[in-house]
């Protein structure tokens, strides 16, 4: 790809506000606001699912009922009315067997200003991709290229239809309905999100990407991703989001779950840009998330993520090292500005022999916002030789913000080897002036500050990613500087 | 090239310059000597402009433009270049990364285009070189880890890259063994030119045996209170301050 320097990235960074807060007035059909059994019905009916799909869902539907909203976390925001939101929206026009040509033009204009042109895509970048606006999945390029290597990569409502030994086998098996709160939420109500299933031995040859938006006003997003990969295959899969600037608070619950089978690897990177609310701390996403993997023997699955965007982020995607040999690696960047809440981390559940695990967080805060890292990393009484490393970085910028570390480590075979590192750092006036010297402005040494501050990390992702991340961060910094 | 009429300058409330009188010309070389806290690295931050410093008084012309007013990288822009006493360290940034920013800023600031990256690559090999760099510490982070010397050879290289009309050079001999002073010091010397000036900022003669002053001024108490050729660097290595602060006393 054409070299992009630093200077194209300024170029593209006058616009200071959000934006991708536009909304774009498509034709939806929206269920009323509301949750109970009949709405889980009329959800599992309307994707024309079968019996123990309808099944599955009721019964997470109950599960969740006789469960109470988690308050652990270091964060505080006025819990949502889970019955005041809209459980399904769908642009109206979709027909499951449509093309590219058959998308309503409206929609294509939207992806053309979130920066995808679904064709550019198709040809430059070698990314298949699915795009989940609002509750379905619009469009999936690439199929009959993955097809041919026996991939399947589709929104999961059709995977229900057409590979429901597949999904029956192995939905809810990492994230089970009972889990938690919201997860038990996301699997009584969800209605799209990605399949995708790589087969033995195969590499899959290009990134697999799903791109999700929250559209409608006043409606949940509850995606959910399941993500197979068979003896000895790799895949790498990419996660963007973004939604319009609103003064409401949208509740976004996803779940993803990955399983990586014998001598398998999984990478997932996800650069998450939920509208952060704005400037005083009004609207924004709630982004609660539950994310988790398995490996089986000699399998790997690394998570990178990029946090820029939402009001509160609760997530932490987390590795079950089931396998012997397996490895689990997170990579996160997390940045809070004004009066955006952070809770976000993983955990390394090591239950293998010689399991090893690598955890490095970079958390940035500035404005007057709170991010916290909060990582488990849990090392079983069989799990002979078990590693993990950990580092956490905070960077602050000014004097209103606040990082926070809470790591739990629970060992219980002696030959466990944990390391844990931990630093805290302010961006200097005398760093800032080092620069200005040199002819940096105050903006740009701080947009170089923290690119280098988040390095180790940014590193992790894929090429189009970075160069998407490091913008991001620029964008949630801007005007950060007091 | 720099007129410094009348400077007093403090920090904090507390008066550190206390009317500094001093005129450099375009190819000439300057040393500022004095004492500990007389005032020396104060002068070097109130010329490039670091905000804690408020001039109370007094003027600073570059090129008979007052830059008072201006930002520090709007001075490093006109030329003005300040080789720090404890260089900052930037974890992350490596040293090429940092110097092609610096440099593509600074001719953003001119309307300029960006230096091609095969033009950048061979002023940065040609400047590596002429400091006795070797390429693998262009790809360190700044600042991170090195030692004293290799701080300060990294200060007089981005000053060559950048070719400053201005460059003052604090305390840039402390922390350098012989050989690397030397290096430095043919490195500062290679880049002097009719068109430039250099004010060192020293406290020991040894420097200025390497680069050679055309004028030396004795800064005591924020006030320049003797000048001379460099024979007067020679003069202070023998006898040190005290006879100077007893004659400024008395």
């Amino acid at each position: 790809m054409s070299k992009y320097t630093e200077d194209d990235l300024r170029e593209e960074l006058k616009t200071k506000e959000y934006e991708y807060g536009f909304f774009t007035d498509i034709e939806s059909e929206t269920f009323p606001i509301g949750l109970n059994e009949d709405i889980v019905r009329a959800i599992s009916k309307k994707k024309n699912e079968p019996e123990w799909m309808t099944a599955w869902r009721l019964e997470a539907f109950k599960v969740w009922q006789a469960m109470e909203e988690p308050d652990w976390a270091n964060v505080n925001y006025t819990k949502p009315d889970f019955q005041a939101i809209a459980y399904y929206s769908a642009p109206v026009a979709v027909d499951p067997n449509k093309t590219l040509d058959d998308v309503d033009p409206d929609l294509l204009a939207m992806y053309k200003k979130l920066g995808i042109s679904v064709d550019e895509q198709k040809k430059m970048n070698n990314v298949a991709m699915d795009i989940v606006v609002d509750s379905v999945s619009v469009a999936t390029t690439f199929k009959k290229t993955l097809a041919e290597k026996g991939i399947i990569f589709m929104p999961i409502s059709e995977a229900i239809q057409e590979h429901p030994e597949l999904v029956r086998k192995y939905i809810g098996t990492i994230v089970p309905t009972t889990d938690n709160f919201y997860a038990a939420l996301n699997s009584a109500v969800f209605s799209d999100g990605s399949f995708c299933y790589i087969p033995k031995g195969v590499k899959c040859p290009m990134e697999l990407s799903t791109y999700f938006r929250i559209n409608q006003g006043g409606t949940g997003q509850f995606e959910r991703t399941l993500l197979v990969a068979d003896q000895g295959s790799y895949v790498s899969y990419l996660e963007g989001c973004t939604a319009p600037s609103r003064d409401e608070n949208q509740l976004h619950a996803a779940v993803v779950e990955l399983i990586a089978l014998d001598d398998a690897e999984i990478k997932y990177s996800t650069v998450q840009n939920w509208y952060p609310g704005n400037a005083e701390g009004k609207g924004g996403v709630y982004n609660f998330v539950t994310k988790r993997g398995l490996c089986e023997k000699n399998a790997k699955i690394s998570w990178t993520q990029v946090e820029t965007g939402s009001a509160v982020t609760w997530k932490y995607p987390s590795c079950i090292l089931k396998g012997d040999n397996s490895v689990g690696e997170f990579y996160s960047i997390a940045v809070t500005n004004n009066h955006q809440q952070a809770d976000t981390g993983t955990k390394m559940i090591h239950l293998g022999k010689n399991t090893r695990s690598t955890i490095i967080s970079k958390g940035i805060s500035a404005g007057k916002s709170q991010n916290s890292y909060r990582g488990l990393v849990q090392i079983n009484s069989r799990a002979d030789n078990a590693r993990n490393f950990s580092q956490c970085d905070s960077l602050l910028m000014g004097n209103d913000c606040g990082a926070h570390t809470f790591p739990y480590i629970e060992a219980k075979n002696k030959t466990a080897q944990i390391e844990h590192e931990a630093t805290t750092s302010k961006i200097g006036e005398d760093q800032i002036f080092y620069c200005n010297q040199r002819g940096i402005d105050t903006e740009k040494a701080i947009a170089l500050i923290v690119n280098g501050f988040s390095k180790e990390v940014l590193n992790k992702l894929p090429m189009e990613f970075a160069i998407e991340a490091q913008k991001l961060l620029e964008i949630s910094l801007e005007g950060s500087v007091g | 090239m720099l007129q410094i009429k009348n400077l007093h300058a403090s920090v904090e409330d507390k008066s550190i310059l206390k009317g500094i009188n001093l005129e450099v010309k375009a190819g000439e070389v300057h040393a500022i000597m004095g004492p500990n806290g007389s005032g020396k690295s104060t002068l070097a931050s109130v010329i490039a402009g670091k905000e804690e410093y408020e001039v109370t008084d007094g003027t600073i012309l570059l090129e008979g433009e007052d830059i008072d007013e201006l930002a520090a990288e709007e001075r490093a822009h006109k030329g003005v270049f300040l080789s720090f006493q404890y260089p900052v360290e930037i974890p992350g940034v490596s040293v090429t990364n940092f110097i092609k920013t610096a440099i593509n800023e600074t001719r953003k600031s001119k309307g300029l285009e960006e230096m091609p990256a095969k033009e950048m690559l061979q002023l940065i090999r040609e400047k590596a070189e002429l400091l006795e760099i070797d390429r693998k510490f262009l790809s360190r982070s700044l600042n991170e880890g090195f030692s004293g010397g290799e701080k300060k050879r990294n200060e007089i290289f981005q000053m060559a890259m950048l070719e400053p009309k201005l460059a003052i050079l604090d305390e840039t001999d402390s922390g350098l063994d012989i050989d690397a002073l030397r290096i430095v010091a043919n490195g500062v010397n290679k880049l002097k030119s009719k068109d430039n000036a250099v004010i060192v900022i020293t406290h020991y003669q040894r420097l200025l045996d390497h680069i050679v002053p055309d004028f030396v001024h004795v800064l005591y108490n924020g006030r320049i209170v003797k000048s001379g050729g460099k024979e007067l660097a020679h003069e202070l290595e023998e006898k040190g301050y005290d006879w100077i602060k007893e004659e400024v006393n008395a």
